[in-house]
């Protein structure tokens, strides 16, 4: 018997744009090079909630090399009925602060920047509304939270459960503004050539941007080309068509040149979404063995005048852990404020925090070691749906990370562990992402010459996702990978949807399989032509078909911190996560989504605040000196690791996507060891050193 | 070192200067506006598209690159100041014949993901190792004396100036030390 061909899959390979990446030959938006280049600048409104009464764009135009100033009064007309907040200069509203109300063109960099500092804008102000309360007059239940779910949802009796429950927990946790600051700024190069746009966008998914300018411009899909080839990250704030892209279109059509467009750095806080602060009340009603009996999660966030934006905060607790009487509930108010978008996991994310920090409070309270107290809320069935788990492996990354982590000499005694003036302490979150796919198209070539190009418009923000699907590719068609090219991040190519919703690979892939088996198939009849041999699918039917099972990812993080009794300070000593999320392509690439999520966890809990000044209802520490994410000294050992599992109810490559799970629950993990470590429990993030020290005991 | 013309002076518009300036062993003699960063006039006159702007105020990092052999960011330094100096972008970081050891050490520890923070941290890295070696001490030196043991800490304490969203940085320091015992 012959060994079985050695598969791409599964195994350790570099990403395939790495050289690019390290010799600077990597183009990104901004980096094409065009004839006749201009560059434009956004121009901010300085106003929280008016309308612009007057632009003199006299200063600006007198500078040396400016082109244009567009504004409201003169920039080309767009067609409403997308996203509102991509319906820019056409009205003299303003709906927040920062909001783009002009963009100045120039042909230099340099000219564009003076320009845009000089345009004078005058506005009626009106007053204004920007911080979320849990009193608000104007809270209201969406009629759904992202992506779709409903927003209210109860099963059983909880208020009877939980006032019959032994032991209770009832705690409300907060989170702040959390801004996604990829390190490429959101930016376009825009060119009009004989009635077709051609846009080089940093986003997440060219298919949708495509979609979006065709309907604001008034033109067919195929006027409308956008290339995406390197994106320099986007943790969902590129995972819709946002500003610069509409703002350097219209630019460009005005001045009848090519525009290079970027925000700046300030620019990034607002108006191309962020997580929007969250006030979540947890109750949990359990028996003195700490199984939990009733539990109720209600989430209050915000939302913008302009777009309804709905974080689904609560829907984390539909379905994690045990609990007969169940309820969660989502509010929203509508503040004078940019529209909150995705940022890595919403919802997930910062309703893992609020959850798995209770499930530690509860903990407590029971002297339940908070391991076992989790693998005791197992379930074996979706409480939310009903039905069964396509996979679910939450125990086995619990039991196996503790294992990994050293868990079980643990004394749970809060501030029991010294090492000189360090507190010492460790800390458990679970952690789940719903597996999902949606539908793709992808195409799949034959040369006469033995090899293979596949192709489908999948983005690679960074995720390694070109990597993965060459792998796959490879594999669907049995052949050595050194004979397969994949070409992606073009709308040209067939059409797919975003990287977003840990969905990318799942579906992507998916495609890319039925491509080329079909291909491997047709093979089979004959010979390649000199032209070669090309097959088209889509998953469009297979995906709607999918069985209704309950597909969840799942993971569970372990953290070990030490906290300086003198001055607050903490220090992150380790971070263990143990996942769960189907097979793993690339384990190269698959380890640096999940240390990444992690990381960004890590930033959740101990250092990441958006701060707004309400008077300008807009962030103070919009840059990244004082919006302080995690740097290198922060991550002093940090491991991830995945068991493996075999779920054939998922994909054909077996999948669960692995972009967001690494966040949820781990800054959860990160707080509940600073409460293991100190005694004090911190409830509203980030856990800054000024919100311990009062609190810690003296020495 | 001055160029031999007459660099540095304004220009007659009054708003742009001539400079003569090294870049990856090419000598430029260019004239640039006065308001015109190193890191844009590498990016939009020189098209070294290399050097990223990830902030443009100084604080991430992602536009180092090497003056003279130190490491700076090229978002705060006005290219016309530069007459005569010469810069390594990572345009300039690899060998005559393949990748050199930082850059090869980045992809085999897969040392970023998005790639847009690397050619910063490729130059800083770069020029951090260079430090060590001179025994400049860190905020992480316990002997300020001694010579530099390049450490994880150390490794870490030097780069922190250079931000990775993806978070990258278990990978970087990796490469790096890999990078460090290749010297």
């Amino acid at each position: 018997m012959s060994a079985p061909p050695v598969g791409a899959v599964g195994r350790e390979h570099p990403r395939l744009e790495g050289r690019d990446k390290v010799t600077g030959a990597a183009r990104y938006a901004v980096e094409y090079p065009v004839d006749d280049v201009t560059y434009g600048w956004a121009v901010p409104a300085m106003a929280t909630r008016g309308r612009i009464t007057r632009i003199d764009a006299a200063p600006a135009l007198a500078v040396p090399g400016v082109l244009a100033v567009l504004h409201h009064g003169n920039a080309p007309r767009l067609t409403p009925g997308v996203d509102q907040t991509l319906f820019l200069l056409q009205e003299p509203t303003v709906h927040y602060r920062g909001e783009f109300v002009a963009v100045v063109v120039a042909d230099t960099i340099e000219a564009a920047r003076e320009g845009a500092r000089l345009v004078r804008i005058d506005y009626d102000a009106e007053p204004h509304s920007t911080v979320l309360t849990e009193h608000h007059p104007d809270l209201y239940r969406p009629d759904t939270v992202n992506p779709g779910y409903p927003p209210d949802t109860a099963d059983g009796d909880f208020d009877a459960g939980y006032a019959a429950a032994e032991v209770r927990v009832d705690a409300t946790y907060r989170t702040p503004a959390y801004h996604n600051n990829p390190m490429e700024p959101h930016a376009t190069t825009a060119h009009w050539r004989d009635g077709r746009l051609l846009a080089h966008d940093s986003t997440q998914g060219s298919t949708p941007v495509q979609a979006t300018l065709a309907q604001l411009f008034g033109l067919p899909p195929e006027a409308v080309r956008v290339i995406a080839e390197h994106v320099g990250g986007g943790f969902g704030s590129k995972g819709a068509p946002k500003a610069p892209v509409v703002l350097a279109a219209l630019a460009a059509r005005h001045v009848d040149r090519p525009v290079r467009l970027a925000l700046t750095r300030q620019q990034l806080f607002g108006p191309i979404g962020y997580r929007t602060p969250t006030i979540q009340r947890v109750r949990l009603g359990a028996d003195a063995d700490g199984r939990i009996e009733a539990v109720c999660h209600d989430a209050i966030s915000q939302t913008s005048t302009v777009h309804e934006f709905a974080e689904q905060t609560a829907v984390y607790t539909r379905s994690m852990y045990a609990g007969r009487h169940r309820r969660t509930t989502h509010r929203l108010v509508r503040l004078d404020v940019p529209t909150p978008f995705w940022m890595r996991a919403p919802g997930e994310c910062p309703g893992a925090y609020a959850l798995e920090s209770a499930l530690d409070e509860l903990a407590t309270a029971c002297g339940v070691d908070p391991v076992e107290l989790r693998v005791r809320n197992d379930v074996t069935v979706d409480p939310d749906s009903g039905q069964p788990f396509s996979s679910r492996n939450l125990v086995a990354c619990l039991r196996e990370g503790a294992r990994r982590f050293g868990w079980a000499d643990r004394d749970p005694t809060p501030g029991a562990r010294h090492d000189g003036r360090w507190l010492i302490g460790t800390g458990v979150a679970g952690s789940s992402y719903p597996a999902r796919a949606r539908a793709a198209a992808a195409a799949a070539t034959a040369a006469p010459d033995g090899t293979f190009e596949v192709r489908i418009n999948a983005t690679d923000i960074g995720t390694g996702a070109r990597t993965a699907l060459w792998q796959v590719a490879a594999d669907a068609l049995a052949v050595p990978a050194d004979r397969v090219t994949i070409r992606v991040g073009d709308s040209d190519l067939p059409a797919a949807g975003v990287a977003g919703g840990s969905m990318g690979t799942a579906s992507w892939s998916w495609a890319v399989i039925r491509a080329c088996e079909q291909l491997r198939q047709r093979l089979r009849d004959g010979v390649v032509p000199a032209e070669g041999l090309t097959v088209e699918v889509s998953t469009a039917d297979e995906i709607r078909g999918q069985r209704p099972l309950a597909r969840y990812a799942y993971g569970a993080h372990f953290a070990q911190v030490r906290v300086d009794a003198d001055t607050g300070e903490v220090r992150l000593d380790r971070m263990l996560g143990m996942f769960a999320a189907g097979r793993v392509v690339n384990p190269t690439t698959a380890r640096s989504q999940l240390i990444g999520g992690m990381t960004m966890g890590l930033s959740m809990a101990l250092h990441e605040e958006g701060l707004l000044d309400e008077r300008y209802g807009d962030w103070v520490n919009h840059d990244l000196a004082t919006y302080h994410v995690s740097v290198c000294a922060d991550v002093e050992r940090i491991e991830a690791y995945w068991l493996p599992e075999e779920d054939p109810e998922l994909n054909p490559a077996g999948v669960k996507g692995i972009g967001e799970i690494g966040i949820v629950g781990s800054a959860a993990a990160v707080a509940n060891a600073v409460h293991h470590a100190t005694g004090v429990r911190v409830r509203d993030l980030p856990i800054r050193l000024d919100k311990l020290l009062e609190h810690l005991p003296a020495r | 070192m001055r160029s031999g013309r007459e660099s540095g002076k304004p220009a007659e518009d009054g708003r742009s200067s001539p400079v003569a300036l090294t870049v990856n062993g090419v000598r430029h003699d260019l004239t640039l506006d006065n308001r015109a960063t190193l890191l844009d006039a590498l990016r939009e006159r020189l098209a070294l598209i290399g050097s990223k702007k990830g902030c443009d105020h100084g604080q991430c990092g992602s536009c180092t690159v090497l003056l003279d052999g130190r490491r700076v960011k090229s978002c705060l330094i006005l290219a016309v100041t530069l007459d005569g100096r010469a810069v390594v972008t990572v345009e300039g970081l690899a060998g005559p014949e393949d990748l050199s050891p930082l850059q090869a050490a980045f992809v085999a520890r897969d040392a970023f993901q998005c790639g847009y923070c690397t050619p910063g941290q490729l130059c800083s890295a770069r020029g951090m190792l260079d430090e060590v070696a001179r025994d400049w001490p860190s905020a992480v030196t316990e002997d300020l004396t001694a010579p530099v043991e390049l450490t994880d800490a150390e490794v870490r304490e030097r780069m922190s100036g250079n931000l990775c969203r993806c978070a990258a940085y278990p990978n970087i320091v990796a490469a790096i030390r890999d990078a460090a015992a290749a010297r």
